[in-house]
């Protein structure tokens, strides 16, 4: 049953993010950055959290799922103090962003750009 | 082209007399354009993109409990997971079948994180030839960057309220 609720919601963020593309004239990365606040946004007023224990990773995975850790470590740190606060979000999603900055760094040096098929 | 021709000659003659874009010039335009774009077929796209989206989503889960069967923590699991897709995804981008793929399924690897790999290491590559700094370092955040300071900015912001709230 889990992973029905993950396909299910994973796949509906998909066609909400297609929609998007395909009726308005908003860019990808317009696409993506709306994708994140809104995660943040959602999860500040707790909304997100009940849907992510619902489908787990399809909540997790598509990108209000990044919004939602960022979020989440910030609102987790700030019971510890202003500093923990501001560098929570970050930390939460170190792993991730170390992985994929160091991992493309390499992956861009070594391909060179192929000719779309 | 006849009618094309006809169309924009009228045009041209009013904005050299104004010079200032006519509203309603612009708007006929607009509207011209409209005939002769391509319609996106909205459900088949959506349909590909659920699809693809959803089993990006399954295929997540199923690592994810694989690790957590080994051992790990929930918080380690989801780490190594994100690792793994944005990996894959990069990897997949540098033989150049991201691009076949995003073509067939749109939104549907865009939306995972999937889709942020992939904005990182496809600018990265093509200005390879302005050099390993300026050229991959800097382009690495091209797309990124704007989702990394937003989102960071925004969980910074949320951060700040909950600590003076509380």
């Amino acid at each position: 049953m889990d992973y029905f609720y993950a396909f299910l919601i994973g796949g509906i963020m998909c066609v909400i993010g297609q929609i998007l593309i395909d009726t308005t004239k908003l860019t990808a990365p317009r696409v993506l950055v709306i994708f994140v606040v809104a995660g943040a946004i959602l999860t500040a007023f707790g909304w997100y959290e009940p849907i992510v224990k619902l489908a787990k990773n399809g909540a997790t995975v598509p990108l209000p799922g990044f919004g939602y850790a960022l979020a989440k470590g910030a609102m987790d740190g700030a019971k510890d103090g202003f500093m923990a606060a501001i560098s929570g979000g970050l930390k939460n999603t170190a792993a991730g962003l170390t992985a994929a900055i160091g991992f493309g760094y390499i992956v861009a040096l070594i391909f060179t750009p192929k000719s779309k098929r | 082209m006849s009618k094309k021709q006809q169309k924009q000659q009228p045009q041209q003659a009013q904005q050299q007399q104004s010079k200032k874009p006519n509203k309603e010039v612009t708007k006929q335009y607009e509207q011209y354009v409209k005939q002769f774009t391509p319609k996106p077929k909205y459900f088949s796209n959506s349909l590909k993109a659920f699809v693809v989206g959803g089993c990006i989503c399954a295929a997540a889960l199923y690592i994810q409990n694989l690790l957590m069967d080994k051992g790990l923590s929930e918080k380690t699991a989801g780490a190594y997971v994100t690792v793994i897709l944005v990996c894959t995804a990069q990897l997949l981008t540098g033989f150049g079948v991201f691009d076949t793929i995003g073509k067939f399924a749109g939104a549907g690897v865009f939306v995972p994180i999937t889709g942020f790999a992939n904005s990182m290491v496809a600018p990265a590559m093509e200005y390879k030839k302005e050099g390993p700094v300026l050229g991959v370092g800097a382009k690495l955040f091209s797309l990124a960057g704007a989702v990394l300071v937003c989102g960071i900015t925004v969980s910074a912001i949320i951060g700040m309220i909950y600590y003076f709230i509380k």
